[in-house]
């Protein structure tokens, strides 16, 4: 699937959600469910540091695609996380530096990828176009 | 006796919806909400009196000079100052700390100490460590205790005839502990060195009397009273203020200028360089006046009802734990509940409606004490209700059941 129609996947879901306690719920579930890093890679330079929140990101090439796992210490920034990997694991490093991130507005999230909130998560989407880049400068 | 129900006819924000609930706002200790009494008085001006001030001759020029200097007659009274000119307006309380922080580059030198406590907000922090690293000088801290106390014993210890600046805050605003200034200022003094205390937190909920207090210096800013942003003052012993260099080079500074010497001008325009913020001074003493309006005691008494009304109804809440217990506290209260990240349940109330602080509150050294990466922050002012609080209650119980 390309990045898109997971995106389209996404927004398709939240759009049955009744209320912000749903949507909420839902993403506190998501945080919940999984570790979403192996515990070697929560690291110092692995992190970035929100005012609020810590993010950790780790990032690997498995054949020509770009895996990526991160873990934040809050369940709500943990969800929006898997969200974000959900739309960007798995995807060739061209496909993930053009992909657009406005879904996380069409499904009610974007006050937390607002750049007030100091939570990490704007800094997270910086980092996973970054390691993106990196990888496809090797590719080439 | 205060009548908050007509008090918060005042403020026309607390009528507003947020996310669709009644806004309940908890986050005074970051800032104050603005009366319609400041609202007008910064119209005011701006219709009819605006110029730039000391140095027109025409008419407007004057009178937005009078009105100005109006103000800071104001903030002496209120504070009870000596004199006028002891009242040095800056843009807020980091203002402040940084001009006495500079002053004091040209007095202190290697081998002197410079006290802190471990209470303090960043912004306290960060110009003393700068200025440790321009002079040679050390930086020693107070240490606190399980309750967010500062430690008096420990305080002592560290004073010595190397001492030349303590500076602590009046009140903690991570934790809403009231620090023992009188005593801090005393025993600093019996060595000889100077006070700087920090009045950001504590000005919303008392009325210091800087010349009882003996105090050397103390900072505050307008808009935690009910004053606009951008606008605060300096209190210095006029002795003090003569004695340190100004802090920025500019107009209004200065009495005399050629190219080989400059001589600047008497105090307190030496610490105004360039055009002041002349709106936000002369509403600060609208604001000033507003609260006194409603006064300081009726508003310590009525917020400590708050306090003890949302201390006793949150810690019903099973694994809600209270950051900062001393018996002398103002109405801040610093919660976390067991397990939970603070974010998640500020990203909860806010979809409430309620506005906390959440995170470390420019305070790191204090989390780091309590070893969590912050807290939930309710700070309450005359205008919050015991409704507000229940409000908050539930929230609080919401977020818990959705996290848990």
């Amino acid at each position: 699937m390309t990045i898109e129609d997971i995106q389209n996947d996404i927004i398709d879901e939240f759009s049955m959600f009744d209320d912000w306690e749903e949507r909420y719920q839902y993403m506190i579930d998501l945080g919940k469910e999984l570790p979403l890093i192996d515990d070697q890679y929560k690291t110092e330079s692995n992190i970035i540091k929100g005012c609020q929140s810590k993010v950790w990101v780790h990032a690997e090439m498995k054949d020509d695609k770009l895996e990526f796992t991160a873990d934040s210490d809050a369940i709500i920034t943990k969800g929006i996380i898997a969200i974000l990997i959900r739309a960007f694991s798995n995807q060739h490093p061209k496909d993930i530096i053009d992909a657009d991130t406005s879904f996380i507005d069409k499904i009610g999230l974007k006050e937390h990828l607002s750049p007030t909130r100091a939570n990490g998560l704007v800094s997270m989407v910086k980092q996973l176009k970054m390691y993106a880049i990196a990888y496809q400068t090797q590719l080439n | 006796m205060l009548n908050v129900d007509d008090i918060r006819k005042d403020f026309p924000i607390l009528s507003r919806k947020v996310n669709g609930k009644p806004l309940v706002y908890f986050d005074n200790a970051a800032t104050s909400q603005t009366p319609q009494q400041v609202i007008d008085a910064i119209v005011d001006y701006y219709s009819n009196y605006n110029a730039n001030i000391h140095r027109g001759v025409h008419t407007i020029s004057q009178e937005a000079t009078d009105l100005y200097e109006q103000s800071r007659q104001k903030i002496q009274a209120h504070f009870n100052a000596k004199h006028a000119h002891e009242i040095i307006f800056t843009s807020g309380t980091t203002h402040g700390i940084n001009l006495i922080a500079n002053g004091f580059s040209s007095i202190l030198k290697k081998g002197d100490d410079i006290i802190v406590s471990a209470l303090e907000h960043h912004s306290n922090i960060v110009p003393w460590q700068m200025l440790c690293e321009r002079t040679g000088a050390t930086l020693k801290v107070i240490p606190m205790n399980d309750a967010g106390e500062l430690v008096m014993s420990e305080y002592e210890t560290l004073l010595s005839e190397h001492t030349k600046l303590v500076f602590v805050n009046h009140i903690s605003n991570a934790l809403g502990t009231i620090n023992p200034i009188e005593y801090i200022i005393e025993k600093a003094h019996q060595v000889g060195a100077a006070v700087l205390i920090d009045g950001a937190q504590a000005c919303p909920h008392l009325k210091p009397d800087v010349q009882a207090l003996d105090v050397d210096f103390y900072v505050a800013s307008a808009h935690k009273m009910c004053g606009p942003t951008g606008i605060g003052m300096l209190y210095g012993k006029e002795a003090w203020l003569n004695k340190l260099p100004p802090y920025q080079g500019g107009g209004e500074m200065i009495a005399e200028v050629t190219f080989e010497k400059t001589t600047y001008a008497d105090l307190p325009h030496k610490f105004e360089a360039g055009t002041p913020n002349i709106a936000g001074g002369i509403v600060f003493g609208t604001a000033i006046d507003y609260m006194n309006t409603i006064g300081l005691d009726a508003i310590a008494t009525y917020e400590g009802e708050l306090l003890e009304y949302a201390t006793a109804k949150l810690l019903d809440i099973e694994g809600l734990k209270i950051y900062g217990t001393s018996k002398h506290k103002t109405s801040v209260l610093s919660f976390n509940l067991d397990g939970i990240h603070p974010y998640d349940v500020g990203s909860i109330l806010d979809k409430l409606g309620i506005a906390v602080r959440t995170g470390h509150h420019c305070a790191q050294p204090i989390m780091d004490y309590y070893k969590i990466p912050g807290t939930i922050r309710a700070s309450f002012a005359f205008y919050n209700t015991k409704e507000e609080i229940d409000a908050l209650v539930e929230g609080v119980k919401k977020a818990k059941m959705m996290l848990s």
